[in-house]
Parts: C-alpha cells; structure tokens; sequence
C-alpha cells in the first residue's frame, strides 16, 4: 500500500467526515490508515502500560462495587424493610433499576444486529464497545429480579421446574415470560459477543509478548487461522445471529412492557406500551453508547476509528428516538383524556401537578426537551454538547421509569390507601452500587479484551476489496457470471469508505457500465 | 517490504533454533501475500493448476474469495431451522404440559393447574413469549455451536500457528496454504506455480 500516507499512529488529527455527499461515501476509517495501522491502534490501548485515568477509574468503580457487596449482605441478613418500598408502593428501585439496565442494554445488540441487517458499515467501529455494554448492563439488570424478594436462594423458582409442593412456575404470567425474555437475551447477546470476538482475540494471541497472555488469548481465540472456509460459515453464522437477535432484542423490552401492560392499574394498562418501551430502551441506549464512546475514543486514542460521523449519527438516532418517546408521552395524555375514564385521567393529572410533579418534569427536560438540539449540525459535532445531551438522557430515561411506576402506584383507586414513597440509603446505595458492578465490568473489558471490531473495521477499508480474477481466452458468458459473483457480495467500492485521495481504485472493466451496479469491475 | 522476485522456500527459523521440537514432515507449503488483490489472483491460479487442498487466510473475510477457493454454501442454515424448531416444540410442550395436565401418578413432575381469574388451563396464546424466547434461543446456539462444530473449532494444535510469519495472518497478510496430502503436491512444481503468483515469502509447514 505505497499510496497510503499515515499520519501518527496516535491522536490523529480530528476530521469532519460529517458531510453528505451523495457523489461519495463518506470514509469511516480516517487519516489513510493501513490493515497495519488498524491493528497497532486498537491494540495500543491494550499494550501501552496501565494509563492512571484507568486505574483512578477502576479504583472507584471497585469501591461502588464494593458498596453494592455491602448493601446486599445487608438487604439479606435483614430483609427487603430496608428498601423504602411499601404499600402502596411495593415495587420501586428494584424494578425502575432493572428496566433501567436491560434498556440501556438495548443498544449494543441494536448496533450489532439491526445495523448489521440494515448494512450501515459505520457499526463496526462500536459494535463491540456496546455490545459490551450490554452484557454488563444486562447482568446490573438480571441481579434485581434475583434480590428483590430478599430471598437469593430461591431464586431457582424462577426456572421450570417444579418445587416441593409441586407447582410449576405459572407461564401465563408476564413475569415468567420476562425470566425467558431476560436469559435468552443474556444468553444471545453473550455468545454474539464473543464469536465476535473470536478473530480478535486471535489477533491478541499472535501479539501476545508474555506466556500467560499467549496461553489466555490462545485459549479464548479457540485455534482461529482465519482460514476462508472458516470465515465463510462464519459470516453466515453472524448473518443468521443478527437476523434472530433482531426480533429478541424488539421482544425483550416488549415483554418487559408487558409486565405493566397486562395488569390493570391506570397508567400501566395500555397498548402503547410495547412500543414505547423500545423506543425508550433504544433511545437510553444509545445515550449509553454515547456517554462511554466520547471519553474512551479520547483516552483510548481511535479517533480515526470512532470517527465524528459516528457520533453524529448516534447523536442522529437519539434524536429520532427521544421524538418517538416524546410522542409516546403526549399519546399517554391524549388516550387518558379520550378514554373519558376518572381514574385514568387523574393519574396522568396527578403525574405533571401532583407530588411528584419534580420529576415528572425533569424527566420531560432531559428526554424531550435536550435533545432538540441535536437538530443543529453544530450541536453534533460539539463533543461537549453531544456528551452532556446524553447524559441528560441517561438520567431522564430513568426518571421515566420512576415516574410510570411510582406515580401509577401511589395513588390508587380509593383515596385512604393513597401514600408516598421515599427511597431509603440502601436504595440509594445500591443503585450506585450498579453503577460500580457496571464500570468495574467494562474498564476491565477495555484493558483485556479487544475493544474494537478490527476484522469488521478492515473490511470496510477501501483495500480490503479485490476486483475478481481475469483470464484471457475466457468465453465471455464465464466471465459475466464470475462478475455477477463479486457483485452479489453486496460490496460497492463507493460505499466501501474509500476517502476518495488516497483510497486504490478498482480497475474499471467495463467502463460503461452503472457505477451503482457493482458491476462495473 | 520490497517484493522479491523469486522467494525461496524456507523454514520457519525459530524451529532450527528450538530443540525441544521435532519436526518430522512437511504438511504444508504456505505463500505470503501483501494485498487483497494479490491472494485473490493467486487462489485463481492455484485453483485452476487443479488443487482442492488448500486454502486462503486472512485477517479478515474477503468478499467474494469463496467462488475462487470454490467453497461451497454452508448448511449451517439447516442446522439453526432444525434447532430453532427444537427449541420451538420444546417451549410449547413444557407450557402447556406443566400448566394444562395434572397427572397424578407422576407426583410433582405431573404438572399443576392454576385457576387464575377463570382462564383456561391450555392458554396457548399466553405461552407464545415463551415459546418465541425458546425459539431464539436454541437457534442461536445451532448457530454458534453449528459454527464451531462445521469448522472444527477449537483446535488449539495447528501446525501453521508454530510459525511466525502466519502471525500477521490476524494483522495484514494474506496467506495461501497448499496441503501437501493435495493430489496434485509436487514439492517442485506447487513451489514453482506459487513463485509465479509473486508472494513476498514461501515457507514450509512442518509438524
């Protein structure tokens, strides 16, 4: 690759590959970076010595953890009277906290499943950043169904398998089908997860420099040699994860709606639930995404990787999401008011002007109102601007949770049975504590895990394309048919992310041929 | 790195140097590749000289490389229907079976009813999530699993991983690996026909 030009493997320069040209596909790997290169900045971040912002933020996220550690010990030789939930609020934290995990753990099978079905390429650089988080953020959300009766060790009730006095878990409950919803989006997301990770971690076996890391990294990468045949039914096998995780991740936080759809309290008992609830969990998400991918592109050096057009086009997915959540909320009203139901109408007055009105307004600030600015241009290519929309989202998207199931809970049907619900410190604490569960898991995984995708980055290079085999005296119907071959792999070399300077041109067989064909090489 | 006109066939030099490792036969003859382009032609080349045994690695997939290596589609797709529908017959038996039978003589394996708010017992639609989340399930470890079993993973002894220069096989080369149980294997002439295809380096596999 002679006509490459790299600049410092490190801190490149930041280009705005933000445009819309409809002439040119806009690069995703900036600077003329080489397979090489790729490869040296990824693992940069693994082989560079131990940063101090990584050890600093380990050692806090090991002190949350241990809060978390604490407070459980707590919660279980005491019992669940140390959370603040009681009639008539007898789900709180516990549940707000797990819809709040396993929705922010919607995004990273989103950007690696549907993305990949809808062949948006510039995925590869964060699929596996936030295919990570979800794994950490299902487990901070599969923990609460676990402790939340205070009673861990029964917690194999939640399996099939009948107990002592014979009785079944009950399927028709919504609860049940959260506890398969849950697992088997653990369990895909996992496993999608690390065969992705396979190639990758070959990469980390071969530049291994001490024994150990030789024998983990070789162990884990399971003999991969990159061989076409095994890359053949491997893409097929990524096809087929991505075309089943596609329904699961829309089924999860579906069911997970159901768990308040299917009963009957106002402002719980709507169709709209489902939906909303997706949108919410993409949208939180990819808040998420953002909140981890801004700092870590800086501090991890891949700005050429994780370029601005990648954030611009989270920052465009947040957008569109929080504008369905946004709808969602005003169909809320409207349905209440048009449903012409007392009981109904008053528990969505009772959201924006009751007690609870602080929170039902922050909540309508941070979802609604912040992301309006990322109409502007500007606005998404402002790293600050982008990190703190998001951030704002994070906390309205758990806000929401609070509000739906907390301000429908408080206030029931007869007024003698009305209270309010306070968090206790041990809430508190623990929700923190989550926090260091998560970051502990991820900050590990971006010291000893491959942090990017560098097979799928590569492939998206304008390099990584060959124009197919041509042989003189080949009868012309053979040759049109190899072609056809080549196009039928999808690829186009525009589209390809080719940068337009210094990107190798694919030879031009049939120059008359329509460019957008992919047949024309 | 300069392309040299006429690579010649070399061992790997760490296996001179250590002696606890005997190697006994060459299994292999690899080629080393510095572009897409150039594997891709010689794969062509190595194709139409009658191979079958051999193979093109990369550090990534390249796109349209398994019409030129001839390898044909994967039945891996099979394989996910087939547990996909397990998985399916299994959710929607264990439903309904611990849920709509009471069998007595089986004690606390024989299922129970519950009578809740007047509902049927053999309430299907209610089992779909279950069956679906099943579904899904089980069709993803075909894939994962059918993936690994197809492709004989893991296999953590393979004589191309003792050399160094297949290091860069998950960095930025591509590598052409002609076995020498290949029909066709003549030490003579695969060398010669893989010179012609102008790789920046021959070597053998030895085990």
């Amino acid at each position: 690759m002679a006509t490459i030009q790299s600049g410092p493997l490190i801190g490149g320069l930041e280009v705005d590959n933000t445009y819309d040209d409809p002439r040119e596909r806009a690069p995703l790997v900036l600077n003329g970076r080489s397979f090489g290169d790729v490869t040296n900045i990824v693992m940069n971040a693994h082989e560079r010595p131990w940063s101090k912002t990584w050890t600093i933020m380990f050692a806090i996220s090991l002190a949350l953890l241990s809060v978390l550690t604490a407070t459980l010990g707590f919660l279980f030789s005491t019992g669940v009277g140390v959370w603040g939930n009681n009639q008539p609020v007898g789900w709180a934290f516990d549940i707000i906290n797990f819809v709040f995990w396993v929705g922010i753990g919607h995004a990273g099978t989103l950007i690696s499943a549907i993305l990949f079905l809808l062949r948006q390429n510039w995925r590869t650089s964060i699929n596996r950043f936030s295919e990570a988080m979800t794994i950490f953020a299902v487990i901070c959300a599969a923990m609460y169904p676990g402790i939340h009766v205070g009673r861990p060790w029964l917690a194999y009730w939640l399996l099939p398998i009948p107990n002592q006095m014979g009785m079944w878990p009950q399927f028709r409950s919504p609860l049940m089908w959260d506890v398969f919803a849950v697992s088997t989006y653990f369990t895909v997301s996992l496993m999608f997860w690390y065969v992705g990770m396979v190639p990758d971690i070959a990469t980390m076996r071969d530049r291994a420099k001490t024994k150990l890391g030789y024998y983990v990294y070789g162990f884990l990468s399971l003999g991969w040699t990159g061989s076409s045949r095994h890359w053949h039914r491997y893409e097929r096998m990524y096809l087929l994860l991505c075309a089943l995780s596609t329904p699961l991740v829309l089924s999860v936080h579906s069911v997970v709606s159901f768990d308040f759809a299917t009963s009957q309290l106002p402002g719980w008992h709507t169709t709209i639930f489902p939906p909303y609830f997706v949108a919410g969990a993409i949208f939180g998400g990819f808040a998420m995404v953002l909140t981890l991918a801004i700092p870590a592109r800086k501090w991890l050096g891949l700005q050429d990787l994780i370029t601005m057009r990648h954030i611009d086009n989270c920052a465009k997915v947040m957008l569109a999401t929080g504008m369905i959540v946004g709808y969602a909320y005003a169909t809320e009203f409207f349905i209440a008011w048009y449903s012409n139901y007392g009981y109904e109408q008053f528990v969505f007055m009772n959201r924006p002007i009751g007690p609870y009105w602080p929170y039902f307004w922050a909540m309508v600030f941070c979802n609604v109102i912040s992301p309006q600015i990322l109409w502007f241009k500007w606005a998404r290519n402002n790293l600050w601007i982008v990190f703190i929309v998001a951030n704002f989202v994070n906390a309205g998207m758990w806000l929401e949770r609070f509000v739906i199931i907390v301000t429908s809970l408080h206030r029931d049907f007869t007024v003698g049975a009305w209270g309010m619900y306070v968090p206790t410190w041990i809430d508190i604490a623990m929700f923190a504590g989550s926090f260091g569960l998560f970051f502990t898991g991820f900050l590990a995984f971006l010291r000893f895990l491959p942090i990017l995708a560098m097979a799928e980055v590569k492939t998206v290079m304008p390099q990584a394309h060959a124009h197919p085999p041509h042989h003189h005296g080949e009868s012309d119907d053979h040759h049109a048919a190899r072609e056809r071959d080549f196009a039928a792999t999808d690829y186009r070399p525009d589209e390809a992310g080719g940068n337009g300077n210094n990107a190798p041109k694919p030879a031009t067989d049939n120059p008359g041929d329509k460019p957008w064909r992919g047949g024309n090489w | 790195m300069s392309i040299l006109e006429q690579p010649s066939l070399t061992r790997d030099p760490s296996l001179d140097a250590s002696v606890d490792i005997e190697p006994t036969e060459t299994v292999a003859v690899m080629a080393e590749y510095e572009t897409v382009q150039d594997v891709v032609d010689a794969a062509d080349t190595v194709r139409r000289a009658g191979y079958t045994r051999f193979d093109v690695h990369s550090p990534f997939p390249i796109h349209g490389v398994d019409g030129v290596v001839g390898i044909r589609m994967t039945k891996l797709p099979w394989i996910v229907l087939c547990c996909g529908l397990t998985g399916l017959a299994t959710a929607a038996f264990i439903t309904h079976y611990a849920n709509g039978f009471e069998i007595p003589f089986l004690g606390q394996f024989g299922g129970y009813k519950y009578l809740i708010s007047g509902k049927p017992y053999l309430s299907t639609a209610a089992f779909i999530p279950v069956m679906f989340e099943l579904t899904i399930l089980f069709s993803a470890f075909g894939a994962v699993f059918g993936m690994l079993l197809l492709n004989g993973l893991p296999m953590h002894y393979n004589p191309l991983l003792r050399s160094h220069r297949f290091k860069r096989v998950t960095d930025d080369r591509f590598f052409i690996v002609i076995e020498t149980g290949d029909a066709k294997y003549d030490e003579v002439q695969t060398t010669q026909l893989l010179r012609s295809t102008k790789p920046v380096a021959l070597e053998r596999v030895e085990d």
